[in-house]
């Protein structure tokens, strides 16, 4: 397919969902040196928040080291071009939290919310528009819900006010097939003007093919984060798809060079380990379990000695959702027990 | 033959139906008025069919008849909108309000916690918390009794099918509504709730975590038996409620794992975090009902 000409906005998820494989541990310092790269690299569009959106500071999924506001507040007046997004989850946010992101200039909300519950997002998404934010409805793990569903469920959110939809690779589970099936229905199913996005987790290493599949059949949002600093094996890795863009003519705005060095001399070096396809990552995307389980599970194996691999499986098995992070120490507690380790 | 005080229930929808059965099986309270809204409702003709007086015009179709079928307590199970006017009406009538709803005008409820401290208060409308704050909230308690709790937080799980249209509309209700009980009545200093819908087939039952920061180092057995003590308080009106794992200690951290399975009444038991909403209002008002009937309480 030829997708020369095509315009696409690729929006940075290296300070967000790049928080879960930080331990939402990222200095002020970091985070500026960061924004301030992606936005001289051109990247037009950027979250900043906690890996579990605004409010996700919490024990169940970890205290940051700084507050959303600390946070926003810093990068937002550095920035040149980009524009700030800050996510939202429902049920673990409010729309106080929305107020205090508006206030301090954050310009696109996106309100996630598993791909079959997105009448949770009324309240947030009606309050976003009033506001006049570009608003996004987020459907989280859009591999466990059928094409039909996903359609129903963004007709929902889009109905609420949203103005763009995301069909969300959470657990990096889908296949470039399922991508285009699923984006492709949805697309066909929303009003011509309301936007279609992408996100994706690089579990089975799809993240830029997944990309590429949307964008031929109509995404125009695209979420990849610098070196792939993202939850489980990483999001789309930026500078490798804003490349393959220049390849196939997409146009993204974004400098090649930029961003490619975004990504090796501010990213990398902060890893606290290396974002990779390694046996527990890959089998969130063998079994469809959410990415941000990946170093609860990987603790829970070191505490309880139960492989961080059986655990997600076993997640997996109990159709586990986004935000159960409880439910990791649970069920390595129960398996412990039930094999006489504990 | 033991007198009984009658009760209204306002909203005939999973909630009022699930507490209409349990209130016919107590011991003190009798249930004699459904209200609703719709007169198509299948909820209004459950209760007629049970033998209750109904009316489909909300709780204006109620107020003549209070004073003649001598209502003392009614329960709303509307939504947090309607209830302050649903509340003043009947108060002024001098019927005692049992609110499960998250509108949370009257103090905070949570029967194994604070339920007798509600006794000779004169209070005429009690709120019920949410279904989250009944679950968890006995077991931050059951912490900040043995030590000081600098934060609690809870996580309660729920299945979709249980989570209504009341629910999803209006879930940052859950999250503050939650919160603040957590600290008021649960005595953490500060307190945090979340919410998570699950659509798994079949349906999961009710999970909650509950995970608290002492100030100092835990005092594990104290804690362990304290616990366990409230357990069992919670378990005589919700029999399915259930330690599942812990409480595990790490550091500072104590977290405790439940499961609620309902009783199955009128919603199945996965449905627990309905169950114990529904007991643990019926198990209040029959605290006031005894209150009334031993003569330490007259509602005005």
């Amino acid at each position: 397919m030829n997708l020369r000409g095509k315009k696409i906005t690729v929006h940075d998820m290296t300070l967000r969902d790049g928080m879960h494989p930080k331990r939402h541990l990222m200095t002020l310092e970091q985070m500026k040196s960061i924004a301030t790269g992606l936005d001289e690299a051109g990247v037009p569009l950027i979250e900043v928040t906690h890996g579990d959106g605004l409010g996700g500071s919490s024990v169940n999924y970890g205290f940051p080291a700084h507050s959303d506001e600390e946070y926003l507040s810093t990068v937002i007046p550095l920035m040149k071009q980009a524009k700030i997004s800050a996510l939202l989850l429902p049920g673990i946010g409010t729309v106080d939290h929305l107020k205090m992101a508006h206030e301090l200039g954050v310009n696109t909300i996106r309100v996630a919310t598993h791909c079959t519950e997105a009448d949770v997002s009324e309240q947030h998404i009606k309050f976003a528009r009033k506001l006049e934010m570009d608003t996004v409805g987020f459907l989280m793990m859009s591999h466990m819900a059928s094409p039909e569903m996903l359609v129903s469920q963004a007709r929902l959110m889009e109905g609420y006010g949203a103005n763009c939809i995301y069909v969300t690779d959470s657990a990096g589970h889908m296949l470039p097939a399922d991508v285009k099936l699923k984006l492709g229905t949805v697309r066909d199913a929303l009003k011509p003007e309301t936007e279609l996005g992408f996100h994706g987790h690089h579990n089975l290493a799809m993240g830029v093919a997944n990309s590429i599949a949307a964008v031929e059949v109509g995404a125009t949002r695209i979420d990849a984060a610098a070196a792939g600093l993202g939850a489980g094996a990483g999001n789309t890795p930026m500078e490798v798809f804003v490349t393959v863009c220049a390849m196939m003519g997409i146009e993204t705005g974004v400098d090649v060079a930029k961003i490619q060095d975004v990504a090796e001399d501010l990213v990398v070096p902060i890893m606290d380990h290396p974002i990779r396809v390694d046996r527990d990552s890959l089998t969130l995307g063998y079994a469809g379990v959410y990415s941000s389980f990946l170093l609860f599970a990987k603790r829970a194996e070191k505490k309880y000695g139960i492989s961080a691999r059986e655990i997600l499986l076993e997640l997996g098995r109990r159709g586990m959702v986004g935000g159960q992070e409880d439910m990791i120490e649970d069920t390595a507690l129960t398996l412990a027990r039930e094999r006489g380790l504990i | 033959m033991t007198q009984k005080i009658k009760c209204a229930l306002i909203g005939p929808g999973n909630i009022g139906t699930d507490l209409l059965y349990k209130l016919q099986r107590s011991p003190v309270l009798e249930p004699v008025w459904m209200v609703g809204i719709d007169p198509t409702s299948e909820g209004l003709k459950r209760a007629q069919d049970m033998g209750l007086k109904i009316t489909a015009d909300g709780v204006d179709g109620l107020l003549p008849h209070v004073k003649a079928d001598n209502i003392q307590i009614a329960f709303d199970a509307t939504s947090a909108y309607v209830h302050a006017e649903n509340s003043r009406k009947l108060n002024e009538l001098g019927v005692l309000m049992i609110d499960l709803t998250p509108a949370a005008i009257g103090p905070f409820c949570v029967p194994p916690v604070n339920l007798v401290q509600h006794v000779g208060q004169g209070e005429m409308n009690v709120n019920m918390v949410t279904c989250g704050g009944q679950a968890t909230i006995p077991m931050v308690a059951a912490i900040s009794r043995v030590q000081p709790v600098e934060y609690g937080e809870i996580v309660a799980t729920i299945s979709s099918k249980s989570a209504g249209p009341g629910t999803r509309k209006n879930i940052d209700e859950f999250t503050r509504t939650t919160s603040g009980a957590i600290e008021k009545v649960g005595g953490a200093k500060r307190g945090k709730a979340i919410i998570i819908i699950n659509p798994a087939e079949p349906p999961l039952i009710m999970r909650d975590t509950v995970h608290c920061l002492v100030e100092g180092e835990p005092k594990q057995q104290e804690i362990i038996d304290s616990v366990h003590a409230m357990v069992a308080e919670v378990q005589k009106y919700v029999p399915g409620y259930r330690l599942v794992n812990g409480p595990v200690f790490d550091g500072n951290r104590v977290s405790v794992f439940l499961e609620v399975k309902g009783l199955g009444d009128f919603l199945p038991t996965y449905a627990g975090n309905l169950d114990i909403m529904t007991a643990a209002a019926a198990r209040t008002a029959e605290m006031f009902a005894e209150e009334i009937l031993k003569g330490t309480l007259t509602l005005q």
